[in-house]
């Protein structure tokens, strides 16, 4: 039982970084259409830069607590995320919004190397170390060990997805993005600024994505130049999951992605008799993945879109 | 990543078509008989072991040095080593690529590859080749065992390495019940069969095998389901960037189980990767401790002044170049097939122990020193044989 415990507090911290991290490719998706590859290496940059500033800041204030050195990262690295998305938007997407839909994914595939080199040229090739500046509490749960780390990043990431529930159903700027999302050109009938509202979208998106990103690397101690890649990859199959361009099925998808690859890992040698390995935890979520979709082509909470290419 | 590496590959194979194209071939027999003589070096130089991959490099590189400034004379005419470094990226696939290229361009001879998983399909391509092939630091059985007279090493094998690991879990660390992770390479499966092998004929039991990549950082699913199985020590036969975070999730998730490894952990970046969490991780290496090397201190010395700290295979890397240039020296020739019929015949002191192969390609002096991160430092435990 407490092995069981164990595994689902596994699975509910990666999910919820998942989750994070898929509504930055939800939230575009909903908008445009558009499958914004770059938002993995968006909060690979955020890591990056995140613990560029921590380590600088640990340089200048070594008696600060390092809880404020991690938060000064995260202040650092929030910007310019933000500054990238916008600029992302403006130079790689926003001449091709009348192009085939095919041409922006493939701008998308490009910047998305392009970061990486760009990470790879500046950071280098090595892992980089997350400082041990955080407290190390550990709690006990019905027989799960959980840290505060585990805590705060489970907290964080469920405030924020309730932040971002309130800011699109109840905000001016909610109220924009939803209706831009039905349609470009009614809304801009409307008096809606539309390219704002774009900007606006991938600019809180990457905003999410550099958080997530410093979870990432102070909950795993290390960042590196192609954490970006996977990570965005199983993120997007968490939206896919939930339903691609729904806010809360990106968050359902996430934490049931991260839920069930730790439960595949942890239990499939013991289900199969030793036949199948924890190294198939892959193979088994995009399995669910698979199957899901094969019940359901929208997803979990997707709405039955009739048409809309 | 990929893109600059296309443009280099594409500026490579630019400059391989013209040299095809103007002068047929000549390319050849330019390198083994003009006085540059090419020697391929090929280790990951991208991805996550870039720093031991270019620590082995450096250290081909500080022989080479070395032995030109030293001046190198060859059936009567003084002749330049020239190291061509290659990126296999610790990918099979790249692997035979680059060998193939390497064949291509004329080299007389490969210092490579790093990763048992690069250099076994790697050592075909040598021997189709006709050339002598020395890994650093491969450790794979298998490498040796295809019936290449290609194939050396420098290094013990993982079958000498995986027997005194899991001789030693039981008998010296006291552990009854074990669990035992790979990383799926063919590195890390061949160290964990052999460990396997040892550990249970010492009277150890195997409570769990898990299994991961070399790519992953996610290891609490295993670790929690190895929890639940209650062992005394996790045995992991992988490399530092998945030793580091696998370290630090065994503390978080309360495993009071010893971490032991193998030679993949026992380097710098293992301890900066799993910080304190690094504390009482035991690991082995295969020779003697750098500073208890015949040529050790020395060595450390004249590659520090250059390169800065030595990650952990480079007085391999060094060493395999100066074998290498001891058989072309009593054959007087750099031509592969007389190195070749030399190579069994040696005999040499090197910096990290005498250098003579067994009739595989094997080193015979195969002794194996076990770690353990104290204070923030690997300290030796003690050389087992």
């Amino acid at each position: 039982m407490d092995i069981f415990t164990q595994q689902l507090v596994n699975g509910l911290v990666l999910g919820s970084i998942y989750a994070l991290v898929a509504l930055g490719y939800t939230m575009v998706y909903g908008i445009l259409e558009l499958i914004n590859f770059a938002h993995g290496e968006v909060t690979m940059i955020g890591a990056m830069v995140a613990l560029t500033a921590i380590g600088m800041l640990v340089g200048v204030a070594p008696d600060l607590p390092g809880v404020l050195v991690v938060l000064g990262g995260i202040l650092v690295a929030i910007p310019i995320c933000m500054l990238l998305a916008f600029g992302i938007e403006k130079i790689a997407y926003r001449p091709l919004r009348k192009a085939p839909r095919l041409a922006p994914l493939i701008t998308a595939i490009g910047v998305s190397i392009i970061l990486q080199n760009l990470a790879m040229l500046i950071w280098g090739r090595q892992y980089v170390s997350f400082p041990e500046i955080l407290p190390t509490t550990k709690y006990e749960l019905l027989g799960a060990h959980i840290s505060l780390l585990q805590i705060v990043i489970v907290g964080l990431a469920l405030s924020i997805m309730a932040g971002l529930w309130l800011l699109v159903e109840r905000t001016r700027l909610g109220r924009a993005m939803r209706a831009t999302a039905q349609s470009k050109e009614v809304a801009e009938l409307m008096g809606v600024n539309v390219d704002r509202v774009i900007s606006a979208t991938f600019i809180i998106g990457a905003a999410i994505a550099a958080i997530a990103g410093v979870m990432v690397s102070a909950y795993y101690g290390l960042a590196h130049y192609y954490m970006g890649f996977m990570l965005g990859l199983k993120a997007f199959s968490a939206a896919v999951l939930g339903g691609i361009g729904n806010i809360a099925g990106a968050m359902l998808g996430g934490l049931l992605l991260g839920v069930i690859e730790a439960l595949g890992a942890g239990y499939i040698g013991d289900i199969t008799g030793g036949f199948l390995g924890s190294h198939y935890q892959d193979v088994f979520a995009f399995f669910v993945l698979i199957a899901v979709l094969v019940f359901r082509p929208s997803g979990l909470l997707g709405e039955r879109v009739a048409n809309r290419a | 990543m990929h893109s600059n590496k296309f443009a280099y590959k594409l500026a490579i194979s630019v400059v391989f078509m013209a040299l095809l194209a103007g002068v047929g071939g000549c390319g050849k027999k330019d390198a083994a008989n003009k006085d540059v003589i090419r020697i391929g070096s090929v280790s990951p130089l991208t991805g996550p072991q870039t720093h031991i991959g270019k620590d082995n490099e450096n250290g081909a590189r500080l022989a080479v040095e070395e032995i030109n400034a030293g001046g190198l004379v060859l059936g009567g005419k003084k002749v330049t080593l020239e190291l061509f470094g290659e990126d296999d990226q610790a990918e099979p696939k790249t692997a035979t690529i680059v060998a193939q290229k390497l064949v291509d361009a004329g080299v007389v001879a490969v210092i490579g590859h790093l990763n048992s998983g690069t250099t076994i399909p790697a050592s075909k391509i040598y021997h189709d080749a006709g050339i002598p092939q020395i890994s650093p630091s491969a450790t794979a059985v298998a490498y040796t065992a295809q019936g290449y007279q290609t194939a050396y090493r420098v290094m013990a094998n993982d079958a000498q390495q995986g027997k005194a690991l899991g001789q030693y879990a039981v008998a010296r660390m006291g552990a009854r019940k074990i669990a035992i992770v790979d990383d799926r390479t063919a590195y890390g499966q061949g160290l964990a069969d052999e460990f396997e092998k040892a550990a249970k004929a010492a009277g150890g039991e195997i409570v769990a095998r898990e299994f991961t990549n070399d790519r992953a950082t996610d290891f609490s699913a295993i670790l929690t389901s190895i929890k639940g199985k209650t062992p005394e020590l996790i045995f992991f036969a992988g490399m530092d960037p998945q030793g580091g975070p696998m370290a630090k999730q065994m503390k978080s998730l309360g495993l009071t189980a010893k971490l032991l490894g193998g030679d993949g952990l026992q380097n710098v970046n293992f301890v900066k990767l799993a910080g304190s969490d690094a504390e009482g991780v035991v690991a082995s290496s295969p020779g003697l401790p750098i500073d208890s090397m015949p040529g050790g201190p020395e060595f450390r010395k004249r590659f520090e002044a250059k390169y800065g700290v030595i990650q952990v295979y480079a007085p391999y890397a060094y060493d395999a170049v100066y074998a290498l240039v001891d058989a072309m020296k009593r054959a007087d020739s750099a031509q592969p097939a007389k190195v070749l019929a030399e190579l069994p015949k040696t005999d040499l002191k090197g910096v990290s122990g005498p250098i003579r192969f067994d009739a595989k390609g094997d080193t015979t002096g195969g002794a194996i020193t076990l770690y353990e991160v104290k204070g923030g430092a690997w300290q030796v435990l003690e050389t087992v044989k």
